[in-house]
C-alpha cells in the first residue's frame, strides 16, 4: 500500500468508545452494535460479549479492555472501519480508561434514560473531554416505564455542557436506535488524522500475557505504520523487540500485513514481561523514531495494601507463582515478601483500590486454589522523624515508635458524589464520620446535587462507598481523585490475643477515633473468633497502653448428642465440615483465627452505623 | 455376619418442628403395600446377605406406632418370617407416649418385642407445644405403666434438651419427674437446629430462642451428674442405663458393627459398604418391585476410614476404643496409627489412655467433635 492508498482508507476509519455509569448499559450497547456490524454469528455470540473473564460478568464490571474492529456499511453506501474500544467501569481504573480513550476520536456517552448523569460517567466525559474527543450522547433504556429522556436531554445540556439536541433515543436491551447510533459515528466522530509516513507513534493502552505469544499489546497507531519484522522501541522504558505479529480484533485476533495511521490493534514481539508494554507508553521505531512520545503517560502506582499469606504456609511458593502469573497480565499489580510473626511468609501486595485488591484475591482463591489471609488494606503514609528523615510505611505495623515521630501524613483524596437533595444530609454527616473537609456543594438541577469533599484515602479504601450506598439507598454515586499528602494525628492500634500482640491486625487509626474503635474492634473480634478450648483476652493497645478489652469464653460443648439413627455417614461429614471450617482458619500463637478476622477492621463501622 | 437391623416406618400423624428424619404424613399413604415392600427388601438382602442369628432388631421412625393394630400385626409378622432372631434377640419398638393401646401393647408383646423407647423429649407441657409434640406429660405414665402392666421390662425414654425457651430448671424438673418412672434406660439428645424443619425456618428468620452454648453445657452437666446419682451409668455420650440394659442396638453403631438398614430412608452397613436408601415412598418401593434393593448411595468404606470410623464412634462410648480389639480387626496399634492426636488431645485432657481403652475424658464428652475429627483424615 502506498502513502495515497493509506491515506484513503484512514478516511473511512471511525475509533471511538463508550462511556457510561456502571448499569447504565454499556454493555448491552457493545454487543448491539457487534450484532449489527454481522462480527458474530450468532452462535458466537454470547452476552455482554467484551467482558471476557468470568469474574467481570459476575461482577458485571469490565476489568480487561478490549477492542474490535468492525465493518459497517453506512447509509451513503461506503463500507466504514470501526475500532470500539471497551473501557472498565471503576474508579479503580481511572487511568486506563483516559488511555483507551485516548486512543480514540470519538466517544458514546450512554446516559440512563431514568437515573441521568451520576458521577462517574460525569468523570468520564471530563475525562473524554480531556483528550478532545467528539463525544455523541445517547439517552438509553427509554423503553422503560420510569424513563425521563427530556428531563435526562436538559441535563445533558446543563451539567455537561452538550448539545444534546440530537441525542439518539435508544434502548440496546429491544434494539432501538442501535443504527442512528452507528450513522452518527460515522458521520461526527472524525477519521483519524496523522501522517503514514512519519516515524512510528503508537500507543499502548493496555496488553496481556500469552502464554505462547508472549507479551500481546494493545495498540492505536498514530503515526506511521508498523508490521512484522521491524525493530521497535519502548519510548518510556528504552526496550527494543522485534515485531513478530500485528493485527487485529474482530472479535477473533486477526493477522495483518501491518497497521497504519489510525488502526486500533495488536502487536507482538517477543516480549517477556507484561512490564515493558506499560499502558500509556508511545511506541516507536527503534531506527529515526519518533523523539516525542505521546502525551499522558505516567507509571501508575498503587493506592492501597495489604498482605498477602497463605493459610497452608506451605502453600507460599504456590502463592508467590500466582502473583507472578497475575503480574503478567496486570503491571499495576505489585508485591514483595515480607514476614508476619502471626501469619508467617507472605507477600504486601499494592493495588489500585479496593476493588482491584478484591479481584486479585478471588483469582488467587479461584483459579490457583490458595486460601489466603489477607490483612486489613492500608494506604502509604509519610512518616516524618524527629531526625528529619521521611519514611514511607505502608504496613501499618512497620509504623515507628511514636517517640520517634514528629508528624505522620496521610494521602487526601478529593471525593466527588451526586445525589438527589434528599440525601445530602446524610452524604454529609458520612464525610463528615470519615473526617472529610468539606469543599463545596453544587445544585445541577432542581433537585440533584453535587457534594465535594476531601477525605482521608484510609478511609475511602474501607467502606466508604458501600456505606455511601447504603445511606443513600443507592441513590449517590461517587468518583475520587487523590490530590496528595497533609498531616493528621494518626497513631498505631495493636491488638493483642491471649496477651499476645498480632502484627497482622494493627492498623492506623486518628487519635481521635482511638478509643471508640478499639472497643468497636475487640467486640468484633469477639463475634468473628470462635469459642477455643480456652478464654481468650481480646485487648487494643496504644503504645503499651490498653484502651478495650473483651474476652472470647471457652468453648463449652461441642459434641454430636443428637439421634442420627444409623447415618454414620452423615456424622462423618458433619465432622468433615467443622474440620474444613479449622482448615480455613490461621495458627495464632494458640489462638485459631478465622479469615475474616482480619478484616474485621473494615467492618468496625457496620456496628456503627447499625447504632 | 450381620447381627442388628433397623427398620424404618416413614409415617407420622404429627410432625415435630425439629425432626429432619425421613417421614410422611399418614393419612392417605400406601402402608399395606410399604410393608409388603419392605418383606420384599428383607427377603431380597438376606438372600444377598444371609444371616443366622439377628441380636438385634430397631423399628424407628417416623412412628412406627401410628400404624393400626392390623397394620402392626402385619409388620411383626413380616419380622417373624424374614429375620431370624429369637427371645435372646434385643427387640425394639420406638413408640410415641399416648399412641400405645393395651391392644397394641400386647400384640407386640405376643410378637417377641423386649424394649420400648418413648419419645418424651421433656415432662414439661407448655415446651411440648411449642416443640410440635401432641402428647402430654400424663400420657408418658399412662403409656410406661400400661407397658409395664403386659409385661415390658426394658424400657428408655428420649429426652431432648436445649429446646427454645427451656431453662435450666426446666430441664432439672424434666429429670426428676423422669426418675419416677422407675425404668432402665434414658437417651439424653441435645436439640440439633437441621435445615427442612420448623425450626430451621424460625432460627433464620432469628426467632427461634435458643438456650445458648453456655446453658447447652449445663444441662448436660446436669443430666451426667443426675443419671449418675439415679445409678444410670453413662456408656455412650448421649445414653444412660442400669448395668445389663445398655441398648444393643446403639452399641452395633458404637462397636462399629454391621447392621442392616430395611425401609425408605434406612441406613445400612453391609458388607462393608454404607448404604442409603431412597427416602420418598414411590422411589423406594419401585426398585424392589423389579427385585432390586432400593438403595440410593453406597460408599465401600476404606480401610483408613474404617479405622477413623472405629476411632470416632468407639470414643463415643464410655469404655472408649479397646486397643486390642482394634488391632485384632485392622493388625494395626491404634496408639502408633494415631500417635500425633493422642498425644495432642491427651495433653488437652480431653481423653486418656489407660490399659486397653483410648477413652473421652469428663472434659472430653463435653467437647467430642473436638476429639473426633482429629481421627478423620
Amino acid at each position: 500500500m502506498n502513502r495515497e492508498e493509506r491515506l484513503k482508507r484512514q478516511e473511512k476509519i471511525r475509533n471511538f468508545s463508550i462511556i457510561a455509569h456502571i448499569d447504565h448499559g454499556k454493555s448491552t450497547l457493545a454487543d448491539r452494535i457487534l450484532e449489527k456490524t454481522n462480527a458474530l454469528t450468532a452462535r458466537e455470540m454470547k452476552d455482554q460479549l467484551l467482558d471476557s473473564m468470568d469474574l467481570e460478568r459476575e461482577r458485571g464490571i469490565t476489568i480487561k479492555l478490549n477492542s474490535v474492529q468492525l465493518k459497517y456499511k453506512a447509509k451513503d453506501g461506503e463500507i466504514y472501519t470501526f475500532h470500539l474500544i471497551d473501557t472498565p467501569g471503576h474508579v479503580d481504573f481511572t487511568y486506563e480508561v483516559s488511555r483507551s480513550l485516548a486512543a480514540c476520536e470519538g466517544a458514546i456517552l450512554v446516559v440512563d434514560a431514568a437515573q441521568g448523569i451520576e458521577a462517574q460517567t460525569l468523570a468520564n466525559v471530563y475525562l473524554a473531554l480531556d483528550n478532545d474527543l467528539e463525544i455523541l450522547p445517547i439517552i438509553n433504556k427509554i423503553d422503560l416505564p420510569s424513563a425521563d429522556p427530556e428531563r435526562v436531554r436538559n441535563e445533558i445540556e446543563e451539567v455537561i455542557g452538550l448539545d444534546a439536541s440530537e441525542a439518539v433515543l435508544a434502548s440496546a436491551k429491544a434494539g432501538i436506535g442501535i443504527e442512528e447510533i452507528l450513522e452518527q459515528v460515522v458521520e461526527k466522530v472524525p477519521a483519524p488524522v496523522g501522517d503514514p509516513n512519519a516515524p512510528l507513534k503508537a500507543l499502548i493502552f493496555d496488553s496481556l500475557y500469552d502464554a505462547y505469544r508472549g507479551v500481546v499489546a494493545y495498540i492505536r497507531v498514530v503515526e506511521g505504520t508498523v508490521k512484522v519484522g521491524d525493530k521497535i522501541k519502548m519510548m518510556a522504558t528504552g526496550k527494543e523487540f522485534e515485531v513478530t505479529e500485528v493485527g487485529v480484533f474482530t472479535p477473533k485476533s486477526t493477522p495483518l500485513p501491518e497497521l497504519s495511521v489510525g488502526d486500533v490493534g495488536f502487536l507482538t514481539a517477543a516480549i517477556k514481561n507484561v512490564g515493558d508494554t506499560r499502558v500509556g507508553d508511545t511506541i516507536t521505531s527503534a531506527k529515526n523514531g519518533a523523539t516525542e512520545a505521546l502525551p499522558g503517560y505516567r507509571k501508575l502506582n498503587p493506592m492501597v495494601y495489604c498482605g498477602l499469606y497463605p493459610i497452608d504456609s506451605a502453600k507460599f511458593n504456590d502463592l508467590r507463582e500466582a502473583l507472578e502469573k497475575l503480574e503478567l497480565n496486570d503491571s499495576a499489580l505489585q508485591f514483595e515478601p515480607e514476614t508476619s510473626q502471626a501469619l508467617g511468609f507472605g507477600f504486601r501486595c499494592g493495588f489500585l483500590g479496593l476493588l482491584h485488591m478484591e479481584i486479585i484475591q478471588e483469582r488467587i482463591e479461584r483459579e490457583f486454589k490458595i486460601d489466603l489471609i489477607t490483612t486489613a488494606p492500608s494506604v502509604i503514609y509519610d512518616v516524618i522523624m524527629t531526625d528529619g528523615i521521611e519514611i514511607k510505611v505502608d504496613n501499618p505495623s512497620n509504623m515507628p515508635d511514636p517517640q520517634k515521630i514528629d508528624r505522620v501524613e496521610e494521602p487526601y483524596v478529593k471525593a466527588t458524589m451526586m445525589a438527589p437533595n434528599d440525601y445530602v444530609g446524610a452524604i454529609m454527616e458520612l464525610c463528615q464520620e470519615k473526617r472529610g473537609i468539606f469543599i463545596d456543594m453544587q445544585y445541577m438541577d432542581e433537585t440533584r446535587v453535587n457534594i465535594i469533599y476531601e477525605i482521608p484515602l484510609s478511609e475511602i479504601v474501607y467502606d466508604f462507598f458501600d456505606q455511601l450506598k447504603s445511606n443513600t439507598k443507592g441513590y449517590a454515586s461517587f468518583d475520587y481523585e487523590l490530590i496528595g499528602y497533609k498531616p493528621s494525628k494518626l497513631v498505631k492500634m495493636d491488638i493483642l490475643l491471649n496477651a499476645e500482640k498480632v502484627d497482622a491486625l494493627s492498623f492506623i487509626v486518628h487519635r481521635d477515633f482511638a478509643y471508640e474503635r478499639g472497643k468497636v474492634i475487640v467486640e468484633k473480634l469477639k463475634e468473628l473468633i470462635p469459642r477455643q478450648q480456652f478464654e481468650v483476652p481480646i485487648q487494643a493497645a496504644i503504645g503499651q497502653k490498653i484502651v478495650a478489652r473483651s474476652t472470647i469464653k471457652a468453648i463449652r460443648k461441642n459434641v454430636l448428642a443428637k439421634c442420627y439413627g444409623g447415618d454414620i455417614s452423615r456424622k462423618r461429614k458433619l465432622l468433615e465440615k467443622q474440620k474444613e471450617g479449622k482448615k480455613r482458619m490461621k495458627q495464632v500463637g494458640s489462638v485459631e483465627v478465622p479469615q475474616e478476622a482480619f478484616m474485621a477492621v473494615l467492618k468496625m463501622d457496620d456496628n456503627n452505623s447499625k447504632k | 455376619m450381620i447381627k442388628a437391623a433397623y427398620i424404618h416406618i416413614p409415617f407420622c400423624e404429627h410432625i415435630c418442628h425439629y425432626c429432619d428424619f425421613n417421614k410422611v404424613f399418614l393419612k392417605g399413604q400406601p402402608v399395606g403395600d410399604y410393608l409388603g415392600s419392605l418383606e420384599k427388601e428383607m427377603e431380597i438382602a438376606l438372600l444377598e446377605t444371609p444371616t443366622r442369628h439377628l441380636d438385634s432388631i430397631f423399628i424407628g421412625g417416623g412412628t412406627p406406632t401410628a400404624l393400626n393394630e392390623q397394620q402392626l400385626e402385619k409388620l411383626c409378622a413380616i419380622i417373624k418370617k424374614q429375620l431370624p432372631y429369637d427371645s435372646s434377640t434385643e427387640y425394639t419398638f420406638e413408640a410415641n407416649p399416648g399412641d400405645l393401646t393395651e391392644e397394641k401393647l400386647q400384640l407386640l408383646y405376643d410378637a417377641g418385642v423386649n424394649r420400648l423407647s418413648f419419645g418424651v423429649q421433656t415432662f414439661n407441657d407448655e415446651l411440648l407445644k411449642r416443640i410440635g409434640r401432641v402428647h402430654r406429660a400424663k400420657d408418658v405414665f399412662h403409656s410406661v405403666e400400661a407397658a409395664k402392666k403386659i409385661g415390658f421390662k426394658n424400657i428408655s425414654i428420649d429426652l431432648i434438651y436445649s429446646l427454645p425457651g427451656q431453662t435450666l430448671k426446666d430441664f432439672k424438673e424434666t429429670l426428676e419427674t423422669s426418675f419416677t418412672l422407675d425404668i432402665v434406660h434414658y437417651s439424653g439428645y441435645s436439640l440439633i437446629i437441621e435445615p427442612k424443619t420448623v425450626f430451621y425456618n424460625l432460627m433464620r428468620k432469628g426467632k427461634l430462642p435458643t438456650p445458648g452454648e453456655d446453658v447447652e453445657a449445663e444441662m448436660y452437666a446436669l443430666l451426667m451428674e443426675q443419671m449418675d446419682k439415679h445409678g444410670f451409668k453413662q456408656y455412650e455420650i448421649s445414653n444412660f442405663a442400669k448395668t445389663g440394659y445398655e441398648s444393643r442396638h446403639n452399641i452395633t453403631y458404637w462397636d462399629n458393627e454391621w447392621y442392616f438398614g430395611f425401609g425408605a430412608g434406612a441406613h445400612g452397613y453391609v458388607n462393608g459398604m454404607r448404604r442409603s436408601n431412597h427416602g420418598p415412598l414411590k422411589k423406594y418401593m419401585e426398585p424392589i418391585a423389579n427385585g432390586q434393593l432400593p438403595v440410593l448411595e453406597e460408599h465401600k468404606v476404606t480401610l483408613e476410614e474404617q479405622m477413623e470410623e472405629e476411632m470416632f464412634l468407639g470414643l463415643r462410648k464410655r469404655d472408649g476404643v479397646s486397643i486390642s480389639r482394634f488391632k485384632e480387626k485392622f493388625g494395626r496399634d491404634p496408639i502408633n496409627l494415631f500417635e500425633d492426636q493422642i498425644v495432642q488431645l491427651a495433653g488437652k485432657e480431653l481423653i486418656a489412655v489407660c490399659e486397653d481403652q483410648i477413652k473421652l475424658t469428663r472434659q472430653g464428652r463435653f467437647l467430642g467433635n473436638e476429639v473426633f475429627q482429629s481421627f478423620i483424615g
